[in-house]
């Protein structure tokens, strides 16, 4: 045993030496899909041209409640045809912000994404076991989802974040059809 | 008449326009003016299209600054009697935590957490300020970080995640309190992966304990807090996750120190933690058990019985909805589990949470304690409210 736990920590000195070494070469990010090939993947003929919803008035006041908080640009980039729309959008959960990228179809989540997670913890969130929860929810009539998400220990923060910006798309998949 | 006037009307309006047109030339830009302007308005609008700053998000952390803040805090009121009729009436803002966080770049980042307990810290007063957390974290590849710097040990269910609004009781439980002991940082480095269907691992090298004879071999009080710590042995700490189900997730932690007292003690002898957990939450039910234990190979700690400290709890819940849920706790700890002396602990609580927004909590329990020792029992009641942002 105590032979084993001399191993283990000459490894995990030796791993973080190498690191160290290592920390100064070309970092990749922490990113699971780029935004085009998540578009790509979405729209299987082409992908249309982006649009944009302003978000004023009511539906800027509706944002804020799904958020908790405004939306921090005053319009929101999307991809639309006539089966589809998708949706890029960021949400802090604790610190940093995480991108997830959702599709919409007949006003129900189609697939749901992490494209980037820059927090700490939590980025358990970007697995299928979690994401398939999201498939086919759609709005309550006070822009609720209609189901409940079962979350995961210690990344609460991450999936109410997914959560919001779940909410959101479909929110605004509803306010551009 | 009419007809007169109708004769002079071409006249009348080819003189008008003959005059009115040195001023229209003279005010109004030409053809190529005009197309010049639409064309840098044109130019605008695509660069308008294009930006990240000025309205269309991106999905590349489009937030107006790389830096955020957050926090959170809890305030507590404990009313509890011991054994001999003295009751404990306390009122102490335990806990306000600020989180600053900084995003360099798509890869680097900053984390920190800046504490003050108990209010007042300073000679003489009941709290202090502490650095539990600042650390840069770099992503190697898609399922692998590096971190260094100040961060929390991965060990136990609350020692990572422990704002008041995610979990039950307005005390953190006793067992990792002692035994693990949360809330437990140090300065170091580590590596955090991840690999398959929810498996995740972190493997560092940080600061030991420092605990004494004199504190007869307590791990709670050794913890050096990366002040001045003493690093003459460092602790190795791995752990592995998984949380491949939602709402499930298991987990185990091993720790190796090759002398708790950095050399000042030749009886010390090396220590080894084990702790491993379960956290499940299925719809409205929700389970925590964990256990940990401390081995410590020395002849000092064995004849005090620190050799083994050990603990555990099951903490059933349900959420009753979205706003209230109840929970019962059994917590089981021994700080001298390795002799036949009387110092092995229990504590019940029950109680409520209370979220009128998820990241605002209300608690009340009831808290009842056995100690072999019969002494120091504390029974009552607490009441806590807690935030985060």
């Amino acid at each position: 045993m105590k032979k084993c736990l001399t191993t283990l920590h000459l490894v995990s000195g030796y791993l973080l030496i190498a690191l160290f070494f290592s920390a100064n070469v070309s970092l990749a990010r922490g990113t699971y899909q780029t935004n085009d090939e998540f578009l790509a993947q979405s729209f299987e003929q082409s992908i249309p041209a982006p649009k944009m919803v302003w978000l004023t008035g009511d539906r800027k006041q509706t944002v804020k409640n799904i958020l908790n908080h405004d939306y921090p640009n005053l319009r929101i980039r999307y991809w639309q045809n006539a089966a589809i729309s998708a949706w890029i959008l960021d949400e802090i959960g604790k610190e940093h912000p995480i991108t997830v990228g959702i599709v919409v179809k007949d006003g129900a989540i189609q697939q749901i994404r992490v494209l980037a997670f820059r927090e700490s913890r939590g980025d358990e969130i970007r697995h299928a076991f979690f994401t398939r929860q999201f498939e086919q929810l759609s709005l309550t009539d006070n822009d609720q989802l209609n189901q409940k998400i079962d979350g995961i220990s210690g990344a609460t923060l991450s999936v109410r974040a997914m959560q919001r910006l779940a909410t959101l798309a479909l929110f605004l998949d509803s306010e551009t059809r | 008449m009419n007809l007169r006037i109708a004769s002079f009307q071409p006249l009348a309006l080819s003189l008008l326009v003959t005059a009115s047109q040195p001023c229209i030339a003279d005010d109004t830009p030409s053809q190529t003016d005009m197309w010049e302007i639409i064309q840098q308005q044109q130019t605008e609008i695509e660069a308008l299209k294009g930006s990240d700053s000025t309205g269309g998000n991106t999905g590349q952390a489009s937030q107006t600054s790389h830096t955020s803040i957050g926090g959170y805090g809890e305030l507590h009121y404990n009313n509890l009697e011991d054994n001999d009729g003295a009751r404990k009436k306390e009122l102490d803002f335990h806990r306000f935590v600020l989180f600053f966080g900084h995003e360099f770049s798509d890869h680097i980042r900053f984390f920190s957490e800046l504490e003050l307990e108990h209010s007042i810290a300073g000679d003489g007063q009941k709290g202090e300020i502490e650095l539990e957390q600042a650390f840069l974290e770099f992503d190697i590849n898609q399922n692998l970080r590096a971190r260094a710097g100040i961060f929390l040990i991965p060990v136990g269910i609350l020692n990572e995640t422990h704002e008041p609004n995610t979990f039950y009781g307005v005390e953190r439980n006793p067992v990792e309190k002692n035994i693990v002991p949360a809330t437990w940082w140090a300065g170091g480095a580590e590596l955090a992966g991840s690999f398959g269907q929810g498996f995740s691992y972190n493997i560092g090298l940080h600061e030991g304990l420092n605990t004494s004879a004199a504190n007869q071999y307590t791990v709670r009080k050794g913890r050096q807090k990366t002040s001045k710590a003493d690093v003459h042995d460092l602790a190795a700490t791995g752990r592995i996750k998984w949380a491949g189900i939602a709402g499930l997730e298991l987990a185990a932690s091993l720790q190796y120190q090759e002398d708790m007292t950095q050399g000042n003690d030749s009886q010390a002898g090396n220590a080894v933690l084990f702790e491993t957990h379960a956290v499940f939450d299925r719809g409205p039910f929700g389970l925590r058990v964990l256990y940990a234990q401390w081995n410590l190979d020395g002849d000092g700690p064995e004849a005090v019985g620190a050799d083994e400290q050990n603990g555990f709890y099951i903490e059933p819940s349900y959420k009753i909805n979205a706003s209230l849920g109840i929970f019962a706790r059994y917590n089981q700890w021994d700080n001298q589990a390795g002799n036949s002396s009387d110092s092995e602990k229990s504590q019940i609580d029950i109680g409520l949470n209370y979220w009128p927004h998820p990241d605002v909590v209300l608690k009340v329990d009831l808290q009842k304690q056995d100690y072999d020792s019969g002494t120091g029992e504390l029974e009552g009641f607490n009441l806590g409210i807690g935030y985060q942002f």
